[in-house]
């Protein structure tokens, strides 16, 4: 059952002399809603551009599926000014670009939401489904991939009717308000066909309310479409409402990790992160 | 849903083949010997309109800011002249080099008539768009890692490179060094004659049409697809695009190279709108030009660059031709009207239409949609 889906390996990405993710490693198993949370400028996002290869890592290495994605080790004049530990054992030099990575089955959102803003929701969404295409260029110009095509338009209004984005599926991506733009980044990554779901920060900027129907969003498609997913967030009641396991980084480094109960009793993530709060 | 999309598809070809049938009945029913500008207005537009297509794909629709679209054009029109001319033509046109490197000629090698012609150019045109293509895939290897101005400067350099290199003396058995190539099949040559050497039936402005037309009916077809949607995502927002699985450097090189293409066969067009292909016309100026048509059209609209082409190409060739000469009322000489007068006025003109339709003529709709939103109002 827990078969791994992930698995972020000695991980250290240092630029120039800052280490934002400090010999990071942590695993989501399949089926799981793991969350990442951490203090500002703890290296969260940091680590989600490296799994989803934004970012080469400066040392470490990243698994999915079983599968060695990604693998980095200093070099040039990383070298002399590498800081992180496990140096010398990753050998390998593996860089996907975010497209293979994306191909391969891991689909993410933004923390600032990054929708094509020309384009309306239904096309926002088809757009995702071009990495699925088998067409090349002259069959998709001269219209010899319609069944596929037709194929994918049904995949995508069934999508959204899912979501609870199918009336306003003409509508311009931008002209939305802002918890179904969320919604509308998560339909388009969910269009991309992943297995793993990366989600940065889903709850930003939301209202209560919103933050509640998002939590039930979340674990509901994790359950329709079998998903396993990853995600960043500050908003305390989502991460513990939905979470079984989470990570806590703090200056990049892992300071704890566990369920949520473990999580809200630990003492150095309360000091780190939680805050010493002033009545304790 | 499926049967309004055939319906206004039916619309489109009927008012294609509408617009056809008119430039046929209006060559052969104005003599084209009284209204030469109408007729050059016309068929400058209607090459002028695939160039600006091509270019708007690359910077209306993928976001890739390129001025390399007069270089594309040189390889388009050069291959096609020199795939073209008739062997019996190529001491003539190649006396400075005593004769031609190429000797063959596509027409006449695929049978000559009609059929040889018909065949013989559209192969060569294809030829000349591969041609660009060809080289537009070698110098986007090293310039598509660049953006926006860096880009543009870097793509402004090859079609300098590229004409000078043309230009070249050693080249001269194939390119006729600096001197015009010449004499190759034009638009004229599709006019349909009598034994006694008559014209029955004039098609010349009607081929540059139908070529025109078909070349923008594939880039339509082709921004439609789904490569055409992931060009515009990558527009929108590159780092989304990349995260979604579009792939930049492949579909990047894509659009440059389908660009590239269609500017080539626009190339061999505008050699055969000219009668002549000559390196020394390709300049930046010509690049400007065709970016000037994208603007005004708007950027991001097929239709918009169509009608921009034909509405700049009718002003500074055409309307505005009365500016050049001296006129007298009566005995009042009018103040100004001397030659060069036309483009002052021209330039004027155009800041004025940059300053009413910031976003040009177009915005970034296409002609149906203006139809589609008054139905919707009409609805309501």
């Amino acid at each position: 059952m827990s078969e791994n889906v992930l698995k972020v390996e000695n991980v250290t990405m240092q630029f120039g002399g800052v280490v934002a993710v400090d010999n990071l490693n942590l695993e989501v198993n399949r089926g799981e809603i793991v969350a990442l949370i951490g203090p500002n400028g703890a290296g969260k996002t940091t680590a989600f551009n490296v799994i989803t290869g934004v970012y080469q890592p400066t040392n470490g290495a990243v698994w999915f599926r079983g599968e060695k994605i990604v693998e980095n080790h200093p070099q040039g004049k990383m070298r002399q000014q590498y800081k992180g530990e496990h140096a010398g054992e990753y050998t390998q030099v593996l860089a996907p670009t975010p497209d293979k990575v994306t191909q391969l089955g891991m689909a993410r959102t933004f923390q600032n939401i990054r929708l094509w803003k020309s384009q309306t929701v239904f096309d926002n969404v088809l757009i995702a489904k071009h990495c699925r295409t088998s067409s090349n260029v002259f069959t998709a110009t001269f219209r010899l991939n319609r069944k596929e095509e037709a194929r994918q338009r049904e995949n995508v209004l069934e999508l959204l009717e899912t979501v609870g984005l199918a009336d306003v599926k003409d509508e311009l991506a931008t002209s939305l308000p802002y918890g179904k733009q969320r919604r509308l980044e998560i339909a388009r990554a969910l269009a991309a066909e992943p297995q793993l779901l990366l989600l940065d920060e889903p709850a930003a900027g939301m209202n209560p309310q919103e933050t509640e129907e998002l939590t039930a969003f979340i674990s509901e498609i994790r359950d329709r479409f079998q998903l396993t997913v990853f995600l960043i967030e500050h908003h305390m009641n989502l991460v513990m409402n939905i979470s079984e396991r989470i990570y806590v980084l703090d200056f990049g480094r892992l300071i704890a990790q566990g369920d949520p109960a473990a999580i809200q009793n630990d003492k150095r993530v309360i000091e780190a992160y939680l805050g010493v709060s002033e009545d304790a | 849903m499926k049967k309004t999309i055939s319906k206004s598809t039916w619309m489109t070809l009927l008012c294609t083949a509408a617009l056809l049938v008119l430039v046929v009945l209006l060559e052969n029913v104005l003599d084209p010997n009284k209204n030469i500008m109408v007729f050059t207005a016309l068929k400058k537009g209607a090459v002028y309109a695939l160039v600006a297509v091509s270019m708007n794909l690359l910077n209306g629709f993928t976001g890739l800011f390129s001025l390399g679209q007069a270089g594309f054009m040189l390889l388009g029109a050069y291959t096609y002249a020199i795939l073209t001319i008739p062997v019996s033509q190529r001491d003539a046109v190649y006396y400075i080099y005593n004769g031609s490197a190429v000797n063959f000629s596509l027409p006449e090698l695929l049978g000559g008539g009609a059929f040889g012609l018909v065949l013989g150019v559209v192969l060569a045109l294809i030829l000349g768009g591969c041609a660009a293509a060809a080289v537009a895939w070698l110098i986007g290897l090293p310039v598509l890692r660049l953006k926006s101005d860096y880009l543009a400067i870097a793509t402004l350099g090859f079609g300098e490179i590229i004409r000078a290199v043309f230009q070249w003396d050693k080249l001269g058995p194939v390119t006729n060094g600096a001197n015009a190539l010449k004499n190759f099949p034009t638009f004229s040559s599709f006019n349909i004659q009598n034994a006694g050497g008559e014209t029955v039936l004039r098609l010349s402005t009607f081929t540059a049409f139908l070529l025109a037309g078909i070349c923008i009916a594939v880039i339509v077809l082709l921004i439609n697809s789904t490569y055409g949607r992931s060009f515009k995502a990558i527009r929108d927002d590159e780092v989304a695009a990349e995260a979604m699985g579009i792939n930049l450097s492949k579909h990047k090189r894509l659009a440059f190279v389908i660009s590239s293409f269609f500017a080539g066969v626009g190339g061999g067009m505008f050699a055969m709108f000219a009668n002549q292909a000559q390196a020394k016309t390709f300049t930046t100026a010509m690049t400007y030009e065709i970016l000037l048509i994208v603007v005004i059209g708007g950027i991001g609209s097929v239709s918009g660059s169509c009608i921009a082409a034909f509405l700049y190409v009718a002003a500074s060739e055409w309307w505005l031709r009365f500016l050049d000469a001296e006129t007298f009322v009566g005995g009042f000489k009018v103040p100004l009207l001397r030659n060069g007068f036309r483009m002052v006025v021209f330039s004027v003109v155009i800041m004025i239409v940059v300053l009413f339709f910031r976003r040009g003529i177009m915005g970034d709709k296409e002609l149906p949609d203006l139809f589609k939103k008054r139905r919707k109002e009409k609805a309501k």
